[in-house]
């Protein structure tokens, strides 16, 4: 068979394609060093901005946004993760029940609604229930979110454990709880980091539900750039960016690799 | 002998698919019994009974005098080796073997001992410390019985654990099974679809179809007195040819052969009429005159045995088995060959 390579067109493609979702993002990386206030003529290299960020006139409100991202991506991925695997020992282990496809569908549907609709029902709801914007509806929506994006690669995991390690456990006196604390969860533990990792950047990476339930005065990490964008750009939000896209990477690499050692150990 | 499992009437439905029919059998403490049967028959799900995986849909399965039906698999005294053996990955060999102990509450330096003599008893006591995916399939074998063998249950169920092995290792392992089990004591429940394995290392043989068992004896009786017709043809390899029954009285019935020639044989059947008879192939002999008469079509060569194809007056196929042996005349293709039946070769089977 003819590789892809060899497909016409190929070429073309694939440049245009790299050049329109990467260039944007290394022209960021590269003027986050520009020594000069400029944001388009390039004045030597410099780490002035970063320190900007910790030290200069807008940090505090940079410091707050990133605190409260950081606190509510620990929390939503953690009660997302936590929900996720209930949902998936339900979905996979819990035998035939009625309604199961509906249920599969309504876990994952956060995928497949338009972000915006989520945001603007999601804030009608929190008035509704007379919710005051602020940290805690900012936590609840991410919470929700999060979910799907948990929730798929530990099912995808389970769904890869035969169950006859957990009867073994059974079989040699081990209680169900015994049976999953001391059997299946280590089993599960691939999928669960990555589930985690996965909603944890997913949660810090939020813009448009955040903007829209987050209240007056609360900020994260996105709405914060945000805002200072709209007064223009500044080479800190660009210092600021490049940091945010180091740890996207990061985490997206390390819940990639935690996926290849899971599947290296499946016996 | 006092008896360990006595299944009564146990009956198990999935929705509207029923999976077994009423199964009653007694297993003596201290047997290596086997169910032997095709896949599909029931024989696993008898088995995941009594484990406690599945629950009986109707019926009791006592241990030693106490109904276990309706009790979770970690109440009951019974121990599984599983068909993929399910080894713990994520643990290493000496705490998989540990396992049962240490949820039973035995303290660490105990279960680590007697552990450790269980890895012994099965030749493992190296690979203590590897991970199961650092053994062999053997050796995963050997360790998934000594894990189920270390909590000394009363009854060890194995579900065809000898299936993911090659020929030369099922070969040794049925010797090391047969020799544990006596080394034990513990009563064995063997599932297997293979006939040589339940032949060569049971006490006793139960041979299920449909949901139903259909014979329970040793492994001589099943294939010298089979029952039926699923049973005799199950279980090695035999010529069934239709006969006509003349007259049954008690045991044994009279019969005559295709051919006209008429025989007394014992019988499972107790109506006269259109039956089956069963003719082990290595039962026969070639002979001036005999019983019946047959043209040989093809002869294959075992080494040890030689197979006759040879087809029957009536059109219906007949093998024979002959020792191969230097006295041994090969009849040739096309040639008429008489067949003498030993004495109780032949017997007439109920359908």
């Amino acid at each position: 068979m003819k590789g892809v390579r060899h497909y016409p067109g190929f070429l073309a493609m694939a440049v245009a394609c790299l050049v329109i979702l990467y260039a944007p993002l290394i022209v960021v990386t590269i003027y986050s060093f520009n020594g000069s206030t400029s944001i388009t003529s390039w004045g030597g290299f410099s780490w002035r901005w970063y320190a900007d960020v910790f030290t200069g006139p807008e940090a505090p409100r940079f410091k707050a946004a990133a605190w409260n991202s950081i606190t509510i991506a620990v929390i939503a991925a953690t009660s997302a993760t936590a929900i996720a695997v209930a949902a998936s020992l339900a979905m996979i282990r819990g035998g035939r029940f009625k309604g199961k496809s509906a249920t599969f569908a309504l876990i994952n549907l956060p995928l497949m609604v338009p972000e915006i609709v989520i945001a603007v029902a999601t804030l009608i709801f929190f008035s509704a229930i007379g919710l005051t914007t602020g940290y805690l509806t900012i936590l609840i929506a991410h919470i929700t979110f999060c979910i799907p994006f948990a929730y798929l690669p530990i099912a995808a995991r389970l769904q890869g454990i035969e169950d006859a390690y957990e009867q073994a456990a059974r079989d040699l006196y081990a209680t169900r709880w015994q049976a999953f604390r001391l059997i299946l969860m280590p089993l599960m533990m691939p999928g669960i980091i990555s589930g985690f990792l996965l909603a944890f950047i997913i949660s810090l990476d939020d813009f448009i539900i955040t903007n829209f339930v987050k209240g007056a005065g609360m900020e994260t990490l996105p709405t914060a750039i945000f805002g200072s964008v709209k007064q223009g750009i500044k080479p800190n939000i660009m210092a600021i960016s490049t940091m945010m896209l180091a740890v996207s990477i990061l985490f997206v690499t390390l819940s990639y690799y935690v996926n290849r050692i899971g599947q290296r150990t499946r016996s | 002998m006092s008896t360990a499992i006595d299944i009564r009437s146990v009956v198990k439905r999935y929705g509207t698919a029923t999976a077994l029919h009423g199964v009653s059998l007694s297993i003596a403490d201290n047997e290596f019994f086997t169910l032997l049967g095709p896949s599909g028959c029931g024989k696993t799900t008898l088995l995941r009974c009594i484990a406690g995986f599945e629950d009986v849909t109707e019926g009791e399965i006592a241990l030693f005098g106490q109904n276990i039906a309706g009790l979770d698999p970690n109440h009951r005294p019974v121990n599984t080796v599983f068909q993929q053996y399910a080894l713990f990955p994520h643990m290493t060999v000496l705490d998989n073997v540990a396992f049962g102990l240490k949820m039973k509450g035995v303290p660490l330096s105990d279960r680590t001992a007697r552990a450790g003599k269980m890895l012994e008893m099965v030749h493992l006591s190296a690979f203590a410390d590897r991970l199961p995916a650092q053994l062999s399939g053997g050796q995963q074998q050997r360790v998934a019985l000594a894990r189920a063998l270390a909590p000394e249950p009363k009854v060890l169920l194995l579900d065809e654990p000898l299936s993911a092995l090659d020929l030369k290792l099922r070969q040794a392992m049925r010797v090391e099974l047969k020799t544990l089990q006596e080394q034990t004591g513990i009563t064995f429940i063997f599932v297997t679809h293979d006939q040589e394995e339940a032949l060569t290392m049971s006490d006793r043989i139960a041979v299920m179809s449909q949901g139903r068992v259909q014979q329970i004896g040793t492994a001589r009786d099943i294939y010298e007195a089979p029952v039926n017709r699923f049973v005799a043809d199950f279980i090695g390899e035999t010529n069934l040819i239709e006969v006509t029954v003349d007259r049954i009285e008690g045991e044994t019935a009279r019969v005559t052969l295709p051919g006209g020639h008429a025989i007394t044989c014992p019988a499972a059947a107790t109506t006269p009429g259109k039956h089956h008879l069963s003719i082990r192939p290595e039962r026969l002999s070639l002979a001036t005159t005999g019983d019946l008469t047959a043209t040989v079509e093809r002869v294959v060569y075992l080494g040890t045995d030689l197979q006759l194809l040879t087809r029957l007056p009536t059109g219906e196929e007949f093998h024979i088995r002959l020792q191969n042996s230097a006295r041994t005349e090969i009849p040739a293709p096309g040639t008429t060959v008489a067949l003498h039946l030993e004495e109780g070769a032949a017997r007439l089977l109920a359908d």
